[in-house]
């Protein structure tokens, strides 16, 4: 057993700092220090400026333009990026719908849409989710009906992520209602700007818009925007949620939270010395820092094992990586005490140089915790995880 | 022992339900937080009129002599209602003023409704400790005057007179050497800067620049504090222990309702085992929290009679260290439950959940209070005491 990098691995991780220190724009990273809010030309910049260096895809195949890193490599580039404080790349084109069409899609779509993901020419969203299916999602009621050349799509999607800024969506919809649920669901590319597709915003309880809802009222889309067989969708659905295992721990970004979190209880006094020194404070952050060492040695022995097809690990992976983010969120706003209470939207949203109470540091903690109950939800939620886990892994 | 409230108790408690039920409705209030004063005059005079703001007064200024038990029926209710009004901020301005004596002249229209109050007591440094007071205040020409910065004021910038906390001698966190002061918040020299919380309610940062007031502002006696600030402090946390217990019921319903009509695999997500083990977990939260709210108002009550702090003070401790615990662990749960919905701002979930986490950080969060209750005498045995 060893636990060290190696040689190249180190070698690597120098070429990416360099890169990032040379590459990312000195006010987005201040933008991503600072937990203002992005916007989407902040997302399509850095996406572009790494595009350029072909690195804009690590988990991709070479064929289709990925750098061929090693899994290693894939952690070590994620780690570096939190560490710098990169925007993200948002996963819905890269690491949701790509692997997908690379899968299962026509030689046509491949060479049509794979192209615009890596240059960020189409902005993607997911439309798996609607009111009625959440969790089971395989409830879903959007149909899609065939008439000659063309589906005739309705229905409504909900908590579509950045939808509001979307040229394409990819869609799970009815093809056939007379089987069993999961059987006639099919996998579909939607055009955003098509007559009859409409965007309403939903305001998160930290106030900012982040979902929507998409309404799909007489769509036409061309058949030639089906991936793979028609009915055959939830079997693609399932495979793009197994795809992308290890970065949903997120790692690397919550050691930069955890380093951030010191720094303000450095910086916070109690009894007249810094909050870290407080014994019941600084048990916490102990605690969280041992459990988040622990995820990231989980997280390198799935790496280790990454030849083998996704399962249900990713589970464990989800659990523990937003449960850790949560956790961290929550003690940046103990550190912080009554500081973090001002709300200023103005200032998150980049209007005003600094905030209105005079703590920059202090006033993005609470929405940002508030935000953050998101991630046990998203993606499968975590008791939907934890069924998994006991059903897949244990044999329950 | 006896654990039922009074009728009039009860009454009270039906009076603020219906009105909330027909004028401080989820869809007024957000009209009322979206308004650029943040409270409604429309609901302040309601509530005078119910007598809220005559009741924990003294009767010589129009009051009620409620005790802090009275004051838990209310903060309940307008916990389970969100009400933003300055309620609790005047309310322990009140205290401050009773205790400190003289005043009676603003605890007379405090009474009757034409006054409100607010603290100005935390700085940018204090954290959750109050005696960590740098404003200073400096005796001159038969008045005072104060300099300093006072941080997350709550209702600061609505109210007509601000109770400020001082230095008037000693260190930076000495308990001695803290002067207590009602000042106008029209006074030359304080500037009040509003700012909105996520919770709906408004919080201000409040400037002194070379403030100055006359000798009679002092509340109780200078360089002399901090009894009244201790005390008032905790029964400003037995308020809130009572209003987060009141929210978190509310939360606690509206979840136990979601899990009942929420429909995913063909039945009420209620049904999973998964879900029912976390709402009961919730239910002894909550009910773990409501007894150590109504210990602290028990206590609260019990000495503003026999006035022996001791009690009081170990109450008040376990009961907001308690009861904060319940409202991360119910708002949290709260949330997930109630899937994407629980994240939005449409639904009230989210909007308890950021009343009860703002509560948490106010006048003491649960490492501060689990400190001062570790501090208190006893704690550590006989042996150790003697
Ligand atoms: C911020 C945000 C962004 C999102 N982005 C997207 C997106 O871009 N595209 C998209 O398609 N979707 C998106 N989603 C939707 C997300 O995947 C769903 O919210 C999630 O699957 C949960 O569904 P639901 O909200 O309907 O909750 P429900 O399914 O109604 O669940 C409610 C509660 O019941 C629990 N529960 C349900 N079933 C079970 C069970 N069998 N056992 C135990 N517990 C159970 C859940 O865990 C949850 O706590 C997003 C959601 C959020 C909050």
């Amino acid at each position: 057993m060893d636990l060290t990098y190696t040689g190249d691995d180190l070698a690597f991780r120098d070429q990416v700092r360099a890169f990032l220190e040379a590459e990312l724009p000195a006010d987005l990273r201040h933008k991503v220090e600072n937990r203002l809010r992005l916007h989407k030309d902040d997302y399509v910049r850095w996406h572009r400026i790494l595009a350029r260096q072909g690195w804009v895809a690590p988990g991709w195949p070479r064929e289709f333009g990925g750098p061929g890193w090693t899994p290693v490599q894939r952690h070590i580039f994620d780690e570096e990026c939190a560490r710098a404080g990169t925007p993200p790349v948002l996963p819905f084109g890269v690491n949701m719908v790509a692997p997908v069409i690379m899968a299962f899609g026509s030689q046509a779509q491949k060479d049509h849409y794979l192209p615009r993901i890596l240059s960020c020419e189409d902005w993607w969203c997911q439309g798996y989710s609607e009111p009625g299916a959440g969790s089971d999602l395989a409830s879903l009621k959007t149909t899609a009906v065939r008439d000659g050349d063309h589906y005739i799509v309705n229905g409504q999607k909900t908590w579509t992520t950045l939808a509001q800024h979307a040229d394409m969506i990819f869609c799970l919809v009815r093809t056939d209602p007379g089987v069993r649920k999961q059987e006639g669901i099919s996998f579909l590319l939607i055009d955003m700007h098509a007559p009859g597709v409409t965007v309403r915003p939903i305001v998160m309880l930290d106030e900012d818009h982040e979902v929507n809802e998409v309404f799909f009222d007489n769509v036409r889309v061309p058949v030639s925007n089906l991936v793979g067989q028609e009915n055959k969708g939830w079997t693609y659905a399932k495979y793009l949620l197994g795809h992308e295992r290890t970065g949903i721990a997120a790692v690397g970004r919550s050691k930069r939270e955890l380093a951030r979190l010191k720094t303000l209880a450095r910086r916070e006094q109690k009894d007249g010395r810094p909050l870290l020194q407080d014994p019941l404070f600084a048990a916490k952050v102990a605690d969280l820092e041992i459990e988040l060492m622990a995820l990231e040695m989980t997280v390198l022995r799935v790496l280790a094992e990454a030849h083998k097809a996704p399962g249900p690990e990713a589970s464990v992976l989800k659990v523990r990586g937003t449960e850790i983010q949560q956790r961290l969120s929550e003690l940046m706003v103990e550190a912080a005490g009554p500081l973090a209470l001002p709300f200023d939207p103005a200032y998150l949203e980049g209007e005003r140089e600094h905030s209105a109470i005079d703590d920059d540091f202090a006033a993005p903690l609470l929405p940002h915790y508030f935000n953050y109950r998101k991630t046990s939800i998203y993606g499968g939620s975590n008791e939907i995880q934890r069924n998994i886990i006991s059903q897949m892994i244990l044999g329950l | 022992m006896d654990f039922n409230f009074k009728e009039e108790q009860l009454q009270l408690a039906d009076a603020l339900k219906r009105w909330v039920a027909r004028d401080y409705t989820f869809e007024a209030r957000r009209t009322i937080v979206g308004s650029a004063g943040g409270t409604s005059d429309a609901a302040w005079s309601t509530l005078a009129e119910l007598g809220l703001t005559a009741l924990p007064l003294p009767a010589a200024h129009g009051g009620f002599d409620g005790d802090a038990v009275d004051m838990f029926v209310v903060m309940q209710e307008l916990g389970r209602g969100l009400v933003v009004e300055p309620y609790f901020a005047t309310m322990l301005g009140a205290e401050f003023l009773r205790r400190g004596g003289a005043h009676g002249a603003l605890l007379d229209r405090v009474a009757g409704g034409e006054l409100k109050l607010a603290c100005a007591l935390g700085e940018r440094q204090s954290r959750h400790d109050l005696r960590d007071v740098a404003t200073r205040a400096v005796q001159e020409d038969g008045g005072w005057r104060l300099n300093g910065e006072k941080k997350v004021v709550l209702h600061g910038a609505q109210a007509g007179v601000l109770i400020v906390s001082a230095r008037s001698s000693g260190a930076q966190r000495d308990q001695d050497g803290i002067t207590l002061f009602a000042i106008p918040a029209d006074a030359p020299g304080v500037v009040t800067r509003d700012v909105r919380m996520l919770d709906g309610q408004r919080a201000a940062d409040v400037l002194l620049r070379d403030a100055r007031v006359g000798l009679d502002a002092v509340v109780g006696t200078a360089g002399a504090g901090w009894d009244i600030l201790e005390a008032a402090a905790d029964y400003g946390a037995g308020l809130l222990c009572a209003e987060a217990l009141g929210a978190m019921d509310a939360l606690f319903a509206a979840t136990l309702d979601y899990l009942k009509t929420r429909q995913q695999f063909g039945v009420p997500i209620g049904k999973f085992q998964a879900l029912q083990h976390r709402m009961a977990d919730m239910y002894v939260h909550l009910e773990q929290a409501r007894s150590m709210a109504l210990l602290a108002a028990v206590r609260l009550a019990g000495e503003a009679r026999d006035g022996n702090p001791e009690e009081r003070r170990r109450a008040v401790a376990a009961a907001k260290y308690r009861v904060g615990q319940a409202a991360r662990f119910v708002g949290q749960q709260a949330i997930q439950l109630h899937g994407g919905m629980g994240v939005t701002d449409e639904l009230p979930a989210s909007h308890y959940f950021k009343r009860l986490s703002t509560i948490e950080l106010t006048l003491g969060d649960c490492d501060h209070h689990l400190a001062r209750f570790i501090a208190q005498p006893g704690f550590y045995g006989d042996e150790e005491a003697a």
